[in-house]
């Protein structure tokens, strides 16, 4: 198992320096000096353009080029936006990131809570009326554009019924301790709910099947015929070996929440990291684009990696060749 | 031996008598056809040109003459929502047959050759996959003048090839070990005879199934990316963008009849879809009752 631990990790290495080489190649494409934020402009003096180029280390040969810009970000240095001018992209982000973050945690708590007990439900009284039901509000999550589920929802729930705020993170400034914390949980229901709806469908659909399978098993039976009751047969036997793959789904779910939260965010004019991304594509704003790429796509290969260590440790049976 | 004896059906032949027990599926398919007809025949359908607006009649009510009403630019709702699922059903597909291809042959040679070659293959489609789809399309959307349909669908499919060679792959691992392989390499089959007469056939089902599920997807990271803005740019009329004028609250507080309809049309296009999928899954693969 250790040794598949470091074997996993050995790999998960040169997967970042690629990672990383993809992101510098798309900032390459990008026009202007992505990584520091400086904007060249080609109408003034050759000879200056040139000196400026010069300083800037862009007549640099590629490797170095990529090197400096690499050394960079390890410091935690991102460089400065084009859009905001004066602020660094690590500044931006940074204030952005814990509201994309409360955000994924609410609605991924929201997606287990209601996922879990339903697939279990549903599991253990296949083809009944519930069943059937979860099954349909499955079919319906999967299908629906979460942009789409998101403007619905605040149709009804915001302007019709006027029980949640359609927009922002909190109401106002003079709020604080306990009442700000409810105040901000106000806020993210109907985006938690909108982001997790997807999520919830899935988790589930694999949860039933999970259950279903599990219980086939010829050690189910073996429980019950040696007399264990059916509360301990499901909860020592069964939800321990069917939770296992739902964790690992997690750690691959986790890019599909991130950039649900993409398009979520928009809806709800929510000001995570999502907003920020949009916002610099349609002002362009290299940087913090290619700042936010490599966060995300870092944070991925984090959560596969995770999810497979984790897999490892639960499951002992899985061959480590 | 009377001519009329039934003769023995191919497990391809059984598949679909399989298939057409699946009243969802058939459900599907028929929602699929309504929606493909709209489409086509959209010129029959509406008098009103999709792309015209008339600054005289921005955003009416539903009225004779308009009957979903206008949008913000006085355009004809209805009009656009006929022609909007051209471009959804459009991108869909090619970008599916692209991504397909891709995927296919990258799949293939990874599983058929092993090794070095195969190790590339999947160290890309892990890279490509450790980046979200959506991130990795728009960085690329940023890095570009302007998005035509092609290039949309290009985007989506050098996005989303990586799935696609997983699965291909794999089935192709497993083929090669057996032994019909063996005994087709020793009567002298070329690889590319083994490839595409023994190999696909036999991983059709896998094939035909997820791609049919991913024209789903693709339809939603159509309209997705239009309703951000970063999609088909307008006038096309495209459901994404249709739906991306409830942006404006007057809109979405008193102009429903604008927004929803082309929300329902994304919503039935994709369940049908998914229901025929998981129609031919069950077909395909009949061991599986998972729903």
């Amino acid at each position: 198992m250790y040794k598949y631990i470091i074997r996993r990790i050995l790999v998960f290495i040169p997967m970042l320096i690629v990672l990383s080489m993809i992101v510098f190649g798309l900032a390459k494409a990008a026009p202007g000096d992505p990584f520091t934020g400086r904007m060249l402009d080609p109408n003034i003096d050759p000879e200056v353009y040139e000196q400026q180029r010069e300083a800037l280390g862009l007549n640099d040969p590629i490797p170095v080029q990529y090197v400096n810009w690499a050394t960079r970000i390890v410091k935690g240095d991102f460089g400065e936006s084009m859009y905001y001018k004066g602020r660094s992209v690590a500044s931006l982000v940074w204030e952005r990131l814990p509201n994309t973050l409360y955000l994924g945690l609410f609605s991924l708590a929201i997606t287990l809570i209601v996922a879990i007990p339903i697939g279990i439900y549903s599991a253990r009284n296949p083809y009944s009326m519930f069943d059937y039901g979860a099954t349909t509000f499955g079919f319906f999550g999967l299908a629906v554009p979460n942009f789409f589920f998101g403007l619905v929802a605040i149709y009804f729930f915001a302007i019709k019924l006027g029980w949640f705020p359609s927009q922002g993170t909190i109401t106002g400034t003079d709020i604080t301790g306990f009442q700000e914390f409810l105040d901000r949980i106000h806020h993210m229901v109907l985006p938690g709910i909108t982001l997790g709806l997807a999520g919830t469908a899935s988790y589930m659909r694999y949860m039933r099947s999970e259950v279903l399978d599990v219980l086939g098993s010829d050690y189910i039976r073996t429980a019950k015929a040696k007399g264990m009751s059916e509360r301990n047969v499901l909860y020592k036997h069964t939800l321990r070996n069917a939770i296992i793959p739902i964790i690992t789904l997690m750690g691959f779910e986790f890019g599909a929440l991130l950039s649900g939260a993409i398009i979520t965010e928009q809806v709800f004019s929510y000001p995570g990291l999502g907003t920020l991304f949009i916002n610099s594509i349609t002002n362009r704003d290299y940087p913090v684009i290619m700042a936010i790429t490599l966060l995300l796509g870092v944070t991925i290969l984090i959560g596969n990696l995770l999810a497979d260590i984790f897999y490892s440790i639960v499951d002992p049976r899985i061959r480590y060749d | 031996m009377s001519k009329k004896r039934k003769r023995a059906q191919s497990p391809f032949q059984l598949a679909f008598r399989r298939f057409l027990k699946n009243k969802l599926a058939i459900l599907g398919i028929i929602v699929l056809v309504i929606i493909t007809l709209g489409a086509i025949f959209a010129p029959l359908l509406t008098n009103h040109d999709p792309t015209y607006g008339d600054l005289l009649k921005i955003e009416k009510a539903p009225s004779e003459e308009h009957i979903l009403g206008t949008d913000g630019s006085g355009r004809d709702n209805f009009a656009r929502l006929l022609y909007g699922a051209r471009i959804s059903l459009v991108v869909g597909f090619s970008a599916m047959l692209f991504t397909l291809l891709i995927g296919v042959v990258l799949g293939a040679l990874a599983g058929y050759y092993g090794g070095h070659i195969d190790n590339l293959i999947m160290r890309l489609a892990d890279l490509i996959l450790a980046i979200p789809f959506l991130v990795l399309a728009l960085t690329i959307i940023a890095l570009l003048e302007s998005v035509t349909v092609t290039l949309f669908v290009t985007i989506i499919a050098l996005t989303t090839w990586p799935s696609l060679t997983r699965i291909v792959r794999g089935t192709f691992l497993s083929l090669r070990e057996q032994e019909f392989v063996l005994g087709a390499r020793a009567i002298g089959a070329s690889d590319f005879r083994i490839i595409f007469k023994h190999f696909i056939p036999n991983a059709i089902g896998p094939i035909i199934v997820n791609a049919t599920l991913m024209m789903a997807s693709m339809i939603i990271i159509e309209s997705g990316l239009s309703f951000i803005g970063m999609g088909i740019p307008q006038p096309t009329p495209t459901w994404g963008n249709m739906i991306s004028e409830a942006q404006n609250i007057r809109i979405l507080q008193y102009h429903p009849e604008a927004w929803i309809p082309p929300g329902l049309g994304i919503l039935l296009t994709v369940l049908a879809i998914n229901f025929i999928g998981d129609g031919l899954r069950d077909a395909f693969d009949p061991k599986s009752n998972r729903r």
